[in-house]
């Protein structure tokens, strides 16, 4: 099978599918993409099933030449992409031939950008998903990042005409972000002040913030819980270890866990969390569940009616 | 028995404040009762000491609906034999050399080194959670005389396969990884095989034995030292 020739990686480039369901009770992650909502425009701007294998690439810094002649889209943060040296833009279908040269250069705002291309890049399942964990060395090529020298495999694809998404429908990549919150786990134990501190107070991300989870510096919360058994971590669960500064479990976060938690952000909004840098500011909102079920239908339907620009 | 809200799609039901057999039963019996019920509408289920997370498709239900049928699952709940789950002796190669923390446990529970290795296959350990790595599964308990707490300094490096206790957990690691238990020897089982089927030799539920292995048996069993 052909396919693109990395030239250059980039600092941390995987492979995902929407991530590995079902499998928790082996100890198994979930893995997938970030950052849902550029994943999702990528695929769906080529025409593909919404769980074809992209490329998601953090920080950019990648460099592929093409050995096949396909189609190709670049969703996500902001960074300078090239095409055999010409700037193209992002969230717009092209493409690509035989002898290529492909460019995402370093991320200007947002963090994860999401290459994909026609009929997404042929990857074998394991435990069902194709998306790469690092801890658990699976999924992607041999678990692994992508390295200089790897073949991105992909077919020979033709589209008809071309699409993107209209710019005033594309997100925009802050500095900032409004973490909506379901209360809930240990958030009675957590006392009416600690909690009021939580929810009115500013915090930035830390240095550390990895696929597993964001670490958060600002107020300290205190929880009245000395020692836990280990339970269940669902995603965006917000996890306040004994030096109170929260971590938001992301997509590789472990699945069980013994920390008190006091809540889980909504998927929407982590999308917007793991697209910014460390420094930026985020505040968390209590929301009811009722509230978060009715953003998730709203956000869906959003996203169905809005229309791909044919161009 | 409390179920509370854990994110946007998910629940976790708590059993009991504090573990035991039957609660891990009781666990059991509820993670295939909502497999039989509603199942299509499960995206996964995460057992554990005391709790059971259930995660669902928000595509294909909702919370409310979902909670009611988590109350009529968890309400017609058999009480499932404690002692139901498949027993599953697992070879353990104790030794100084491929247990180093031997010596620490010995003294901690004033015991000889022999003595922690007798206790440690006296009991039938329970599998009460799988998580934190594939394949690692949490057992329990221990006996308190061999009960110690985890390392200050946790190593770089476990091998995989040790042998190990935490507090009164026991577990065996199935890959080579970082870690802080006190390791007190080497089974020869891969616990997480990704080409094998099953993928692991055991699930929540089981009852575990150790049993001891002379160094020759357990590289004949494929161990690697």
């Amino acid at each position: 099978m052909n396919g693109f020739a990395v030239k250059q990686p980039g600092l941390l480039s995987l492979l995902h599918d929407r991530g590995r369901f079902g499998v928790h009770n082996l100890g198994l992650t979930t893995g997938g993409p970030l950052d849902t909502e550029a994943f999702d425009w990528a695929n769906r701007l080529l025409g593909n099933d919404g769980n074809d294998t992209c490329l998601e690439v953090s920080f950019g810094g990648l460099v592929i030449e093409s050995e096949t002649d396909t189609c190709f889209v670049i969703t996500g943060a902001q960074a300078p992409c090239k095409l055999n040296g010409n700037t193209i833009p992002l969230w717009q279908t092209r493409d690509i031939h035989s002898g290529d040269k492909l460019e995402i250069g370093f991320t200007t705002a947002g963090t994860r950008c999401y290459l994909a291309v026609r009929g997404g890049f042929e990857i074998s399942p394991s435990f069902g998903s194709s998306s790469t964990v690092l801890r658990e060395k699976i999924g992607g090529l041999n678990g692994d990042k992508l390295q200089a020298g790897d073949c991105l495999p992909c077919n020979d694809a033709k589209m008809t005409g071309h699409s993107r998404l209209a710019q005033a429908d594309q997100p925009v990549y802050a500095d900032y972000a409004r973490l909506r919150v379901v209360p809930g786990y240990q958030q009675a134990a957590f006392a009416p002040l600690q909690q009021w501190r939580f929810f009115n107070t500013e915090y930035r991300l830390s240095e550390r913030c990895d696929r597993m989870g964001f670490r958060l510096e600002g107020e300290t919360v205190q929880s009245d819980i000395v020692g836990m058994l280990s339970e269940g971590i669902c995603h965006g669960a917000i996890q306040i270890p004994a030096d109170g500064q929260p971590i938001v479990l992301m997509n590789d976060r472990q699945t069980i866990g013994g920390y008190p938690k006091i809540g889980a952000v909504i998927p929407q909004d982590t999308a917007r969390l793991s697209q910014l840098s460390p420094g930026s500011i985020v505040r968390f909102e209590a929301i009811s569940i009722e509230q978060a079920h009715n953003i998730h239908c709203l956000e869906r339907a959003r996203y169905e009616r809005t229309p791909v620009q044919l161009c | 028995m409390k179920i509370e809200i854990a994110g946007q799609n998910a629940f976790i039901v708590y059993f009991a404040e504090q573990t035991s057999a039957e609660v891990s039963a009781q666990i059991q019996a509820a993670v295939s009762n909502i497999h039989a019920s509603m199942q299509d509408w499960i995206v996964d289920l995460v057992p554990s000491y005391a709790s059971l997370l259930v995660i669902f498709d928000l595509d294909l239900s909702d919370h409310f609906a979902v909670k009611q049928k988590l109350r009529a699952a968890l309400h017609s709940l058999q009480s499932l034999d404690a002692s139901a789950g498949e027993l599953i002796t697992l070879p353990a190669y104790y030794s100084l050399e491929s247990g180093p923390d031997l010596e620490i446990i010995a003294q901690r529970g004033q015991i000889s080194i022999e003595n922690v290795i007798e206790i440690h296959q006296q009991r039938e350990y329970r599998v009460y959670a799988i998580g934190f790595a594939p394949g690692f599964a949490y057992l329990g308990e221990v006996d308190e005389r061999i009960a110690a707490p985890r390392l200050a300094t946790p190593r770089q490096k476990v091998p995989r396969g040790a042998v190990a206790i935490a507090d009164r957990q026991t577990a065996v690691y199935p890959a080579v990884s970082p870690g802080g238990w006190n390791l007190i020897g080497l089974c020869p089982t891969r616990m997480f095989d990704p080409d094998n089927n099953p993928t692991m030799p055991v699930k929540v539920g089981d009852r575990i034995r150790f049993q001891a292995v002379s160094r020759d048996e357990f590289l004949a069993q494929g161990g690697e030292l």
